[in-house]
């Protein structure tokens, strides 16, 4: 058992023990157990797991962010996350759309970093939701 | 001695702003809830925010990998004021201006740039000259996090551009509903973080992919972190202000209402019994 904190600049997300982890780092999902070597790691858009000290299995949707551990203390922190469980799928498809679509207007633009991050959000989410969904 | 009808006139005006000042009170107190709960919102990935920072900088051996720490000779250098865009704030928005100005007072407005958030701060800067190099207003008291974003994105931009090679940002940090500090922060480049003594800090960290590449994520973040904090403080203390300068003014609007009152009565006593002499004077002339 292990504490974790997924907190987003809007709120806490979650706090409590959980027993096991696994978190999209930028070099391929990592798993986390007790007693994990200290680590920071930058976070991609993609699934989070973690099984709760009741032995619930929850799956998010999370975006770009940071990963710490140590001393049997894991804190997550990303720019959003949601529950895979909560996706509205046709909100986050128009969120693909746009972006796509931001993207074949931004082209050479400055701003084409951030219009291909929200590409990357949105289609994490639609993966995400969809896995757990079906 | 004003006559009746003007005292009359007087108190029904009064009575008219009270009601405003009340409304605008009870409007600041709503707002208040609403700014104070983003400062709750953001501290806590403010403060983890900082945490892995230290560490990292910490683990990476007190180097830091980042443009954001770059401290050069200062040549240009830019404020950043945060006021409001409204004013019936008591005091907040003059003590903010006169702040800036004391802190302009010795810098060389050849290069010295202003960028300007809340359009008090505008209005009375742009009459004098200073380079006003951006704007952001009409912000309808509430924290924008777009608007934010483009702050952020054009400080961090000149910065790393050599545009300006310090940032200061003059603000008020929110205390309390009925105090607030106005605050002069060094906004870029960052300060070396403090790294206590603190066991946690001493552990060999993994840094994956490395630690260069977690600062080029982390320090854009961190930048629009220190930001939100510095808007959501300003926008509580704003509210806060406001709530208790229209506080006062509807109790003073009260007292002035009973002021008139005993005026407008006094009048009206004097005018009755001016008009029951005339009578009664008149009724003894007809007896006579």
């Amino acid at each position: 058992m292990f504490k974790l904190s997924i907190v987003t600049p809007e709120k806490v997300f979650y706090e409590g023990t959980v027993s096991s982890l696994i978190v999209p780092g930028s070099e391929g999902y990592l798993g986390v157990l007790t007693d994990h070597a200290p680590l920071i790691t930058a976070i991609v858009p993609g699934k989070v797991m973690y099984r709760d000290s009741e032995g619930h299995e929850l799956t998010m949707a999370a975006s770009f962010g940071f990963f710490e551990v140590s001393a049997n203390h894991a804190t997550l922190l990303v720019d959003s996350v949601e529950f895979a469980s909560e996706i509205d799928l046709e909100r986050a498809q128009k969120a693909l759309e746009r972006a796509r679509q931001r993207m074949a207007n931004e082209a050479g633009n400055i701003d084409l970093d951030r219009a291909h991050r929200a590409l990357d959000r949105a289609r994490n989410r639609i993966k995400v939701a969809r896995d757990v969904q079906r | 001695m004003p006559t009746l009808r003007q005292v009359k006139k007087r108190i029904r005006s009064v009575i008219s702003t009270r009601q405003i000042t009340k409304a605008m009170e009870m409007v600041a107190a709503a707002k208040l809830r609403k700014a104070q709960m983003k400062i709750m919102q953001v501290r806590p990935y403010s403060e983890k925010l900082d945490h892995i920072l230290i560490h990292l900088s910490a683990s990476a051996g007190g180097e830091l990998m980042h443009p954001f720490f770059e401290t050069r000779e200062v040549k240009k250098r830019t404020l950043v004021l945060i006021t409001a865009d409204r004013g019936l704030c008591g005091s907040f928005n003059s003590n903010l201006i006169s702040r800036a100005r004391a802190w302009l007072a010795d810098k060389d407005p050849v290069n010295t740039d202003l960028i300007l958030v809340g359009k008090r701060g505008h209005d009375f800067f742009k009459r004098r000259n200073w380079t006003i190099t951006a704007r952001f207003a009409d912000w309808g008291g509430n924290l924008d996090y777009g608007k934010a974003r483009d702050i952020v994105d054009l400080l961090t931009k000149r910065f790393v551009d050599g545009e300006t090679d310090e940032i200061t940002m003059i603000y008020t940090q929110f205390l309390s509903t009925t105090r607030y500090r106005i605050t002069e922060k060094m906004y870029l480049p960052v300060e070396r973080p403090q790294i206590e003594g603190n066991q946690a800090v001493n552990q060999d960290y993994i840094f994956e992919p490395s630690p260069v590449a977690i600062f080029t994520d982390l320090m854009p973040r961190y930048a629009y972190t220190k930001m939100i904090t510095a808007l959501a403080d300003s926008f509580a203390s704003e509210h806060g202000t406001r709530m208790i300068a229209m506080g006062a003014a509807t109790s003073n609007a009260g007292e002035m209402i009973d002021t008139l009152t005993l005026q407008y009565n006094k009048a009206r006593q004097a005018a009755i019994t001016k008009e029951l002499l005339d009578i009664v004077g008149g009724a003894e002339a007809l007896k006579g």
